[in-house]
């Protein structure tokens, strides 16, 4: 990946895009293909998913068989790199010693961010999910509705590549025709779940995942996605012949060397690089923005971690997408006397309303799926189904004891072993040791299931982030406090959720590791999902938001925000192919205000 | 790799930061240790978080192995009687259990596997267990418990190999078994000859994913 140094980069750009992930990825990525000269900088190392990933290792050959640790929470293979929930003088602090008022931030610092290790789920926003308060008054309505997104969808999901089928249900939106690549076919317990679900009216559907199943069309999509730019098709079109379809093997969250996920560093930035119009600094943490005398940004200070040295970058425009928090952090970082509060926070509200995905988990075992005969359940290195949220006429008709839906993941299967296989199984064996154990252990593996809820918050006044008055970081930087809360709404859903993956359990033959437990016991850390969104509100008018339905600030009209800050709700949906979409969206806008001379 | 490599001069500038920023993390620890809630912190003395994905680990490299000769054959006895070898595979000794079982007693986190576990904790039941497994040994049948007899070595797991009917006097030790059996079992099926053994046939690229094969749909009532 062609890096350069702080030395090399020009004088001035037409953009600053800081971040490098799925958020910063897209916005370089539609900027560069249509002509803007841009400077990227990444506030971690470089990364090459080519050369770094571990594709067919297996956990015997790492530290402590893989399992997870404090240095890599999600297991020694996830791609991950220098990054987590604590980063060595980079620190953050939470305003309440309760551990149910923390949040948890995790932060990738690696070219391509949280879009290498990213569970690659990719689901549309339906048209309730931008309107949600006129339809139960709770919370924010959106500034834009989903006809205004539909084409970004379809535009991101042809560019990345996202497999899945239209299925027609309320609120869960089709892809355009021909957009959405062929779904796999589901795995032995995920056909069982969809057969029986179905007697207590849960929908099991195919998910939608940003992996190819087949190849991209590379003659076809180019021209739809940069109509009448041959260098752009030009340079897709390669980019996409580089890329090979799945070969159903190894895990997503390692990062896929074969480009056959979405990650930004194999998607985005090869044909962003390709254009000539991308530099790229890295170990480049951005401070502050910097303001010329009319109040027009003029760049970015930023600390090369490398050195300790600071730059002063400039261009015509700055994009923050360094995910939702950190452009908080920025913003109100950058002081002046026309800005005292922060740059772009004349509304009082950066850093407020952030909103994390509601995470409620239970598991079971199920008889039917022992001793299976042997075969191969790989696929795709993540989920092949879901459930969507199907209960939007109970909960219209006041049948249920909260507001908004959550969806359903699936664990399970004869997935890889990992240090947790075999293990605790003795409620089954009866506490079997010898040869009996290793006929039990045969028997049990991959007859366990385990489901994910994950659900939408209602945003509230006592989840926010704000400036540590005294903590800095190791460049002298002030750190962010968060302040975090979790309203019944969210406990209730959590205690839906387990009723529910008993219920699916049940009607599988199995039964539920555990019975259902208090919301407040089951409910994740705020954070803990890694949907982090809000801080950076878009709405109707400069009082009532910090931005505008294209990320602009209403403060500053060259300066942009394109990661999750601007969402004023977070749907059930994950949410980074909605960052996406927009991000793509904003950069149309930035491109067509350049040339109008708006900006 | 190659030394002019760039990927390869941001991992040493990356490590160099990483020991460099140790210093001033604690400094950052006592500003705000009196009315700041305890989020996690970075660890010292584990891999780090920018280790090497690539290569190929072996127990003891990264942390000092503490098991003793004496804790490390009863470790070596106790793995080969949760898994002996059978006409499936051999035994977990033969694939170096025993060696990540000392890896994982020696681990420098405060967590291993759950970040709801104690390691500390789960590493004193380890080496309690250990001890135990000798002394009992030796006050039953005069012998460590790797120098005893098949039906010998049976007779004492058999009063410890199951927490929730093991005896008042025998449950400190089978809450030691039920997480040894766990390490075992976990390091065991990781290996190649462990994963062959449970039935796990994937981590090999295919032309195409095909789904469960017609005997395994017709089994779950789905054909």
């Amino acid at each position: 990946m062609p890096i350069i140094t702080a030395s090399k980069t020009q004088p001035s750009y037409d953009v600053i895009v800081v971040g490098s992930g799925a958020a910063g990825g897209q916005t370089a990525y539609t900027l560069t293909m249509e002509g803007a000269k841009v400077l990227m900088l990444e506030a971690g190392r470089s990364y090459d998913p080519v050369r770094e990933t571990p594709m067919f290792n297996t956990p015997d050959q790492a530290p402590l068989r893989g399992s997870n640790t404090p240095d890599k929470y999600f297991g020694y293979y996830d791609s991950t790199a220098s990054g987590g929930w604590d980063i060595p003088g980079e620190p953050y602090t939470s305003a309440s010693n309760e551990i149910e008022k923390q949040f948890w931030w995790w932060r990738a610092r690696m070219l391509g961010g949280r879009s290498n290790h990213w569970g690659r789920i990719s689901l549309r926003n339906g048209n309730y999910d931008f309107k949600p308060k006129s339809r139960d008054g709770l919370g924010f309505d959106w500034p834009l509705n989903y006809e205004d997104v539909a084409p970004y969808y379809d535009k991101v999901e042809m560019l990345i590549g996202v497999y899945g089928t239209n299925e027609g249900l309320e609120n869960t939106p089709n892809s355009s025709p021909g957009v959405l690549l062929p779904a796999p076919k589901l795995r032995a317990n995920e056909l069982l779940a969809q057969k029986h679900a179905k007697k207590i009216g849960v929908p099991v559907i195919p998910i939608h995942r940003a992996v190819l199943s087949t190849k991209q069309d590379a003659d076809n999509v180019p021209q739809k996605l940069h109509p009448k730019n041959a260098k752009a098709q030009r340079i897709l079109a390669q980019a996409m012949r580089e890329r090979s379809a799945c070969f159903w093997a190894t895990d997503c969250g390692r990062g896929c060397s074969i480009k056959a996920n979405y990650q930004s560093t194999t998607v985005h930035l090869p044909p962003a690089l390709a254009t000539g119009n991308l530099d790229i600094v890295t170990n480049a943490m951005v401070r502050e923005v910097t303001l010329d005398d009319n109040g027009k940004a003029t760049g970015v200070i930023c600390i090369d971690k490398t050195t300790g040295t600071l730059h002063h970058f400039k261009a015509r425009v700055v994009v923050l997408a360094p995910s939702s928090a950190e452009s908080v952090r920025i913003l109100l970082n950058s002081k002046s006397a026309r800005f005292p509060q922060g740059v772009a926070n004349s509304s009082g509200l950066v850093g407020k309303y952030i909103m994390d995905t509601v995470g409620g988990g239970l598991g079971g075992q199920v008889p039917l799926l022992e001793s299976l005969p042997l075969h191969n359940e790989d696929g795709a290195g993540g989920s092949h189904a879901y459930v969507p949220w199907w209960l939007y006429q109970e909960q219209k008709a006041g049948k249920l004891d909260f507001p908004r839906g959550y969806h359903i993941e699936f664990g399970g299967g004869r997935m890889m072993p990992n240090s947790n296989t075999a293990t605790n199984i003795d409620r089954f064996t009866q506490g079997s040791y010898g040869k009996e154990f290793k006929a039990d252990a045969r028997r049990y593996y991959g007859s366990m299931v385990g489901f994910a809820g994950r659900g939408e918050m209602i945003p509230n006044d006592d989840s926010f982030c704000e400036l540590d008055p005294t903590v800095k970081d190791k460049w002298g930087t002030p750190v962010l406090k968060f302040h975090w809360k979790w309203s019944d709404y969210e406990l209730k859903q959590v205690e839906h959720m387990q009723r529910t993956f008993t219920a699916i359990l049940e009607s599988m033959g199995g039964k539920a590791s555990r019975p259902v437990a208090p919301g407040i016991k089951n409910i994740e850390p705020g954070g803990k999902i890694i949907h982090e969104v809000g801080g950076t509100i878009m709405g109707t008018t400069a009082r009532n938001s910090v931005t505008n339905q294209w990320g602009q600030t209403w403060d500053v009209k060259n300066l942009f925000i394109t990661d999750g800050g601007p969402f004023v709700s977070n749907a059930d949906k994950n949410p980074t192919l909605t960052i996406m979409a927009l991000a793509w969206r904003a950069s149309d806008y930035i491109l067509g205000e350049l040339s109008r001379g708006n900006i | 790799m190659n030394p002019t490599d760039p990927i390869a001069i941001d991992r040493r500038m990356a490590i160099k930061w990483l020991f460099a920023a140790a210093s001033s993390l604690t400094l950052m620890d006592k500003l705000h240790a009196g009315d700041e809630a305890p989020l996690p912190q970075f660890e010292a003395g584990g891999y780090g978080l920018d280790s090497n994905l690539l290569k190929t680990y072996k127990p003891g490299e990264v942390w000092p192995l503490i098991l003793t000769p004496t804790q490390r054959r009863a470790t070596i006895a106790l793995c080969d009687i949760i898994i002996p070898a059978d006409n499936h595979s051999p035994s977990a000794s033969s694939v170096g259990v025993q060696d990540f079982i000392n890896e994982w007693v020696s681990a420098p986190y405060s967590w291993v596997g759950s970040p709801n576990s104690n390691h500390a904790e789960a590493k004193d039941v380890i080496l309690y267990g250990l001890d135990w497994i000798d002394s009992e040994s030796k006050r039953r049948f005069g012998a460590s418990f790797a120098d005893l007899i098949s039906s010998q070595q049976h007779a004492i797991c058999d009063d410890i190999c199951y927490t929730a009917t093991a005896k008042p006097e025998f449950k400190k030790a089978a809450t030691f078994f039920s997480k040894f059996r766990n390490l075992t079992a976990g390091g065991f099926y990781t290996t190649p000859v462990g994963m062959k053994d449970i039935g796990y046939v994937g981590n090999i690229p295919l032309a195409s994913f095909d789904g469960p094969p017609p005997e395994v749909l017709k089994k779950l009532g789905l054909a």
